[in-house]
């Protein structure tokens, strides 16, 4: 079972906080207003003590997120992924997500279900 | 951090479920490849697949096998269900019964709306003549040939504007520039003009890229879409970002310059004298290919960074080092934008700019600031029809007496302040009808909207063309045509480069497209200069209509409509680089820049011909801390308007729930200590106000800002209010434009200072907030008779 557990790993080094995975995902599950599969977090801009800037977006799963099983299951991947403008999201085993994972920094893994 | 290449490599596209196909059927859907442009409007062209069941469209998804977005898509091209089935959308023609702006309407068909038009244009023909109607479109349409081609062939008038744009300060002011410099326009490559894209051997990575006055990745402008400056940093690409306000590009900068708004023209004259003083500078390429170099030393000279730096606000060590990045880049790539064209000073700072490209010896290279045209050389201009007037009527264009680059073709279209003057004083001739093809324009970007609200009111007939009931319908139509969406029309995409079909898979109550609308108006008022059956045959003729304005590059097709249906996108065979060594870009054939001198023209010869300043230079914007001190102690801060957001494109979307519901209120902008020393709480309303007018916006705390500049969103009305007046939907409520002022541009007529105003902010009490603002301007006389 955990070698088959799926996720969605986020590089939110490139996350540009545009929505589009929250759209694509109430358009996919029909939600209503007010409810979200997946949803956009933010951090900062704030001033960092050599002068850079932190700003941060994260897509971050709801409990309402299936990982798209019905789009899956016709050989699609799921629309937060298929549509992110900046390509950050990835989906797979948990298994193959953590060796992406190790190859580089700012990312993260989640696993909804 | 570099991404390793796994993080590159995109998850094969499973082709069993997305076919190669223009179209198939998935259960009971049928699914089609093409691409979505207008209605609802975008200055991108994105490919999708349409999933319709009989002619409703139920679902889009981008399309994965596209190379141009890959897939990916914005949030308000993944609500398009929703927009395009929207219960409010017009379902057929209206004629107005009540008075203006009672929003009093009669169904009527499109045989008697049509009647209803061609009476009142053959009455104005004979009583006043062509020039008095004029036609108008708002930006990111796909009606770029449309509405010009129905102006100067079926009403045979010259004057076609961009609705009331103030100064044409949106994209003109570069493009114009371009033409004059070099006789083209430049756009930063990330290879989205090659079919491999970045897996062409023959494409080179820009090593930086300098964002100079847009936050692309919202804003998509011109055809780019801006996720690719994200495909270029994942690669490597190193970014320089210019702007008032921290986006998210900014916070991955090398260097961010926080410019004060307005003041563009000065910084990149500094970053010119740091280039050409440092002796940065590609000096072959300066001596082979630009003229005027000595002159354009001399003026640097006259910008040291310590002047650059108190004009600017941006400390000269960052403008030392954003020059020195730039110029040492090899490949440098300059994604530009709107922020250049809305100041007084836009035509020198779009020229400054191309003088930087120039003299780093990006132009045209791969990576670098490439070249473009249209595919296939395809007429998508302002100008397509152009050759249909007579040389008399071409002179009755209003504004080319001002300004000859108006004239001369440079994105040929007559000069909207100088519409605005005609319609309120008749000189030089009255304006006798409107015909408003998708502008909603004093909601959205004309500069003083209530003045533009009574002089559009005035004229004696207007047609509006619009896929929803908006304040500008409802305050000034007499006939109002639904149109249809993009997933409604037969049409198709150059701009720029591939090009790439629009087909109809679905169709809404009675709308119709804008190529049916225009074509059955034509056929009736000059049958001759609309000769096809319908809307494929038009836009056979389109497809087929390029070297009517180059000569040489590109090669025009002879693909129809179905044709290109059937292969979704077309990728032209003659795409190449350094254009200017290959011989063309000039209808001679010579190597060189379509110029008098054959060179980039850092010193402009028809500038100097024409008496305007033939190199760049800096103006102070005309309200400012510097140019009116006295003024700024009662309005004491700067207000830059009109940043994007993701979810509406300009003043379209705010009746889509989904999209509404991410940003349901007017925005404006502060740093925390300017709103703590006001007394002001984040999500407070306010007004923000100053000697022309006041709106109400809601706070949003950006202490990224220099706590003088605020800024504020532009495009609101409120589709949930009453449209009749005084309401008129709120359009005037939380109106940026109630602030903003027509008829003061750069001496061209071009560039406007929308994005450096002046104002001040304060609460809102129950005795300042008496009179809606609405109410003002629609019952009341305007902002000058309520204090």
């Amino acid at each position: 079972m955990s070698n088959s557990r799926k996720g969605l790993l986020i590089d939110y080094e490139f996350c540009t906080g545009c929505h589009a995975c929250e759209t694509a995902c109430k358009m996919e599950l029909d939600l209503p207003l007010g409810q979200y599969g997946i949803k956009i977090a933010q951090d900062g801009p704030r001033e960092l003590p050599d002068g850079k800037w932190e700003l941060n977006y994260l897509p971050m799963p709801t409990s309402l997120c299936d990982l798209c099983e019905k789009r899956v299951g016709e050989g699609k991947l799921p629309t937060c992924v298929h549509h992110c403008q900046s390509a950050c999201m990835h989906y797979g085993t948990v298994e193959e997500l953590s060796k992406k994972m190790d190859q580089k920094s700012k990312t993260v893994l989640f696993a909804p279900k | 951090m570099k991404s390793k290449r796994e993080f590159l490599e995109k998850p094969s596209v499973n082709t069993d479920v997305y076919k190669q196909d223009w179209r198939w059927q998935e259960g009971d859907l049928t699914v089609t490849r093409t691409m979505q442009w207008t209605a609802p409007g975008c200055h991108n062209g994105c490919s999708v697949l349409h999933y319709t069941k009989g002619d409703e469209l139920v679902k889009i998804e981008g399309d994965p096998l596209s190379p141009y977005n890959e897939g990916r898509l914005c949030m308000r091209c993944l609500a398009m269900k929703d927009t395009v089935n929207h219960p409010d959308r017009l379902k057929w023609p209206l004629k107005r019964v009540g008075e203006r702006g009672e929003n009093k309407w009669e169904r009527i068909s499109w045989d008697e709306a049509y009647g209803i038009i061609e009476e009142n244009v053959r009455k104005i023909w004979a009583e006043d003549g062509p020039e008095t109607i004029v036609s108008m479109q708002g930006t990111g349409r796909n009606i770029c040939w449309q509405t010009p081609y129905l102006s100067y062939s079926a009403f045979g008038s010259p004057n076609f504007v961009l609705g009331f744009l103030s100064g044409d300060a949106c994209y003109l002011p570069r493009t114009t520039m371009g033409h004059c410099f070099m006789g083209d326009f430049m756009v930063a490559d990330c290879s989205q003009h090659l079919e491999k894209r970045f897996d062409d051997p023959e494409y080179v990575l820009p090593e930086v890229i300098m964002i100079y006055g847009n936050n692309p990745v919202i804003s998509n402008g011109d055809g780019f879409f801006g996720h690719w400056i994200i495909d270029c940093m994942k690669r490597g690409t190193k970014l320089i970002v210019v702007d008032p306000s921290l986006t998210w590009l900014a916070s991955r900068a090398e260097v961010w310059l926080k410019v004060r708004p307005g003041t563009d023209a000065a910084l990149v004259l500094g970053m010119l004298n740091v280039i050409i003083n440092e002796k940065l500078y590609d000096k072959e390429f300066v001596e082979k290919w630009t003229y005027g170099f000595d002159e354009l030393e001399k003026r640097v000279q006259e910008y040291p960074l310590e002047k650059v730096e108190k004009i600017t606000w941006v400390p000269k060590d960052k403008i030392v080092e954003a020059a020195r990045l730039f110029a040492k880049a090899k490949p440098g790539a300059i994604q530009w934008g709107l922020a250049v064209d809305q100041s007084v000073a836009g035509i020198p700072t779009a020229h400054g700019l191309l003088c930087m490209a120039a003299l780093c010896g990006d132009i045209d290279v791969p990576g670098g600031c490439m070249i473009p045209r249209c595919a296939y050389d395809i007429s998508d201009s302002y100008g397509c029809g152009l050759w249909n007037l007579s040389e008399e009527m071409l002179g009755k264009m209003l504004g080319v007496d001002t300004s000859p680059l108006h004239a001369l073709g440079f994105d040929p279209t007559a000069n909207g302040d100088t519409v605005l003057q005609a319609i309120e004083t008749g000189k030089p001739y009255p304006i006798k009808m409107l015909f408003i093809q998708s502008t909603n324009t004093f909601a959205n970007m004309s500069a003083d909207s209530a003045r533009v609200y009574n002089a559009m009111k005035s004229v004696p007939f207007n047609v509006v063309v619009d896929p929803f009931m908006t304040p500008t319908a409802v305050a000034c139509a007499d006939v109002v045509l639904p149109a249809a969406m993009s997933a409604e029309r037969n049409s198709a995409r150059v701009w720029w480069w591939p090009l790439r079909s629009i087909v109809k898979v679905s169709q809404y109550y009675e709308a119709k497209s804008d190529e049916t609308i225009i074509l059955e108006i034509g056929k009736r008022l000059n049958p001759d200069l609309f000769p096809w059956e319908d809307d494929i045959e038009m836009m056979d003729w389109w497809l087929q209509s390029g070297n009517r304005f180059h000569a040489g590059w590109p090669k025009k097709t002879d693909m129809t409509f179905n044709e290109l249906k059937e292969k979704v996108m077309s990728w032209p065979e003659d795409w190449g680089y350094k254009k200017y060594e290959k011989g063309w870009l000039r209808d001679d054939g010579k190597p060189g820049f379509n110029t008098n001198t054959g060179k980039a023209e850092l010193f402009m010869t028809l500038f100097d011909a024409w008496g305007f300043d033939p190199l760049p230079y800096y103006e102070e914007p005309p309200e400012s801390p510097v140019s009116t001190p006295e003024l700024f102690k009662e309005y004491p801060l700067i207000l830059t308007t009109g940043q994007r957001t993701w979810e509406y494109f300009h003043s379209e979307q705010r009746q889509v729930p989904v999209l509404r519901e991410s940003h349901p209120d007017p925005l404006v902008e502060l740093h925390a200590d300017t709103a703590a020393s006001l007394g002001i709480a984040e999500g407070e309303w306010v007004y923000v106000e100053n000697m022309r007018g006041k709106c109400k916006l809601k706070v949003k705390f950006n202490s990224t800002l220099d706590p003088k500049v605020v800024r504020a969103e532009h495009g609101w009305w409120f589709p949930e209010r009453e449209a009749a007046e005084p309401s008129l939907f709120g359009v005037f409520d939380s109106n940026i434009n109630n602030l903003t002022q027509q008829g003061v541009t750069g001496p061209t007529l071009y560039g406007a200072p929308y994005k450096n105003q002046i104002c001040k902010i304060y609460k809102i009490t129950p005795e300042n907030d008496k009179v809606s603002p609405s109410e003002i301007v629609t019952r009341l006389g305007g902002f000058k008779n309520v204090k």
